[in-house]
């Protein structure tokens, strides 16, 4: 029964885990998310996993914690102020290296801010996951359908390099319906797990799950191990896409919702005789770095469209490496970028 | 010319096999190391070794893990019934304990502790209470006593600054979710015997799905409380048990007490 459907992004996002494996999850309700909680919380019990809302962020992170230290797939979704308020648990998982999916459904921001779509915890996805060093995986979904494919994907992901991988979506894909083509849900492979606690111990010694390496040399191995697993995990997990002209003039730089009204202004601007390309970067961390420098040697300008005061520009400017300009489009405070706006950009430093 | 024993030597009493053999780091006097060693020998009687899990928290049981011969996780400070809660839920058939101090589950934790008490989460909580915070080095914690001189409050603890001690057993007895709750210590062997009592029914409790246990230990902190082993013996007997009655103060299989 492979279903297409019209969904929202937070429903699709719900189903794609429960299709990746997940039968754990602790959650706390925050707008604009609520709805994956909530099919979780109705699902989950059907395919023998367990929901449980914890008393807040902070519990529910360390439930998330607990759980992933026993080996299971465990997921928690919130928005950023909650987000702000999982990261010692997410350093903590970091630390200790365990896998966990979490998704942020990103708002307005900064404080109590709105609940309107934003871009503006892009650092705190890729430069997060609480203090110290270390910030995982993180992944951006364009569209229902990825909101779907990408939770999915998550949890072996996570498990594969046993860090937490984030989805980073916005308040437009948690709530936008578009059709979608739905994975069935199956009993899920068990993951490989040699460092998990509890079940019955048989013959092995006594496993610890720590972060704590009081000896300067110890920590500082951990971290290089860590490290080493990111430097794989970019290798084989580096991801984006590329849509419009083939020699462009421009190229727009953006990921999630604002990459999909960049496509619309790559057609628009190619109606008005501008040779316009996007580079639409899926994985946030590790960063599409090699994609950006090539093109920094081909095109005249980038232009970055992002919801925030600027955050993921940055990281595009690090990878261009000052040899091409890169200028920034954005709204914020939960207005989102329309291709009108994007467009007149384009046109103005073209 | 020597004999030959033929009887067996039978032993009765010896280190408990869910402790490792190695020195402990704690000040001479603490009891920290009677409560591990007492919390060794229930889980050695009880059979539960091999589906154990210890969660170590933030304070001197951040050892725990080098201490207790059992599957382990180190939690964040004061998060422990939350971790014990998600370790649980996804392994119910696992044995999970945490091991608390005062600043780590009365301060910080207290939100975790009280909503996986409400939940009657189907953990054991092992709460060590010494009125200070131990490892960060003598500061004030929601049960020092009033007077109290610690590092924190170095004119003595006051009522209309910091507020008066925190009873933890008298604040959880009244949530349903509490199955077992007392509170003991361990300042001589009929305080110990005590208190195994308590810890074996509080592991009872969970190895019978009977829901939340917890099992406050009045301990002390020599080094911060400024004074001898002995001394500090005699302070906790003369000042800190008067401040938190040992008792049994809630037991599934008996009903309600008074404390």
């Amino acid at each position: 029964m492979s279903d297409r459907v019209i969904m929202k992004g937070n429903e699709a996002c719900a189903w794609g885990s429960i299709a990746g494996g997940c039968r754990h999850f602790f959650g706390y309700p925050i707008t604009p998310q609520n709805q994956i909680p909530e099919f979780m919380a109705l699902h989950l019990p059907e395919v023998g996993g367990t929901y449980l809302q914890a008393e807040s962020e902070v519990a529910a992170i360390n439930m998330c914690y607990g759980a992933a230290a026993a080996g299971a797939r465990v997921m928690t979704t919130s928005s950023s102020p909650g987000i702000a308020l999982m990261q010692e648990g997410l350093s903590y998982m970091v630390g200790a290296e365990l896998p966990c999916v979490i998704v942020n459904v990103v708002r307005g921001g900064p404080g109590l801010g709105n609940i309107a779509p934003a871009q503006s915890d892009y650092f705190l996805t890729t430069r997060g996951c609480g203090h110290g060093d270390g910030s995982g995986l993180s992944f951006a979904p364009y569209s229902v359908q990825e909101m779907h494919d990408w939770t999915a994907r998550a949890f072996e992901i996570a498990f594969r390099y046993r860090t937490p991988v984030t989805i980073l979506a916005d308040a437009i894909l948690g709530q936008m319906r578009e059709p979608c083509t739905l994975t069935p849900w199956t009993d899920p492979t068990p993951m490989e797990c040699d460092w998990c606690v509890g079940g019955v111990r048989r013959d092995r010694p006594a496993r610890v799950v720590n972060s704590l390496y009081i000896d300067p040399d110890d920590l500082e191995a951990k971290n290089l191990q860590i490290f080493e697993r990111y430097r794989e995990a970019a290798e084989h997990e580096t991801l984006w896409e590329e849509y419009g002209a083939d020699e462009p003039d421009l190229l727009l730089v953006a990921y999630g919702i604002s990459a999909r009204v960049c496509e619309t202004a790559v057609d628009w601007a190619r109606e008005a005789g501008v040779k316009a390309r996007l580079l639409r970067a899926i994985s946030l961390f590790p960063f599409p770095t090699d994609p950006l420098r090539e093109w920094s040697e081909r095109v005249r300008l980038m232009l970055v469209a992002e919801m925030s005061m600027g955050q993921f520009v940055q990281d595009v400017r690090l990878a261009v490496e000052g040899r091409c300009p890169v200028e920034l489009v954005g709204r914020t405070g939960g207005n989102f970028l329309t291709p009108e706006e994007v467009l007149a950009k384009v046109r103005a430093l073209v | 010319m020597a004999t030959t024993r033929t009887e067996e030597i039978q032993v009765i009493y010896e280190r408990p096999q869910s402790l490792y053999d190695v020195n402990m780091r704690f000040c001479p006097g603490c009891t920290h190391g009677t409560a591990h060693r007492l919390v060794g020998e229930v889980i050695d009687e009880l059979g539960l070794g091999d589906r154990t899990v210890a969660i170590a928290s933030v304070g001197c049981s951040v050892f725990a893990y080098e201490y207790f011969d059992l599957d382990a996780v180190q939690a964040a400070h004061g998060r422990s019934p939350a971790v014990a809660t998600g370790i649980k839920r996804v392994r119910p058939d696992s044995i999970v304990f945490t091991y608390q101090g005062d600043g780590d589950l009365a301060a910080i934790g207290m939100g975790e502790l009280i909503h996986a008490a409400g939940r009657s989460e189907n953990i054991t909580i092992i709460f060590i209470n010494n009125g200070v915070f131990g490892m960060t080095q003598g500061q004030m914690a929601p049960t020092s006593l009033l007077g109290m001189k610690t590092t924190t409050t170095p004119l003595g603890r006051s009522a209309a600054v910091d507020g008066v001690p925190m009873q933890v057993c008298e604040l959880l007895r009244t949530l349903p979710g509490v199955s077992y709750l007392a509170r003991a210590t361990m300042i001589d062997p009929k305080a110990m015997r005590h208190a195994k009592k308590c810890l074996r029914r509080a592991f009872q409790t969970q190895v019978e799905g009977r829901g939340f246990a917890l099992v406050e230990l009045v301990s002390t902190c020599p080094t911060w409380w400024q004074k001898s082993p002995l001394d500090a013996a005699e302070w906790l007997r003369e000042n800190m048990l008067p401040a938190y009655p040992p008792g049994v103060f809630k037991d599934w299989g008996e009903g309600e007490t008074d404390a």
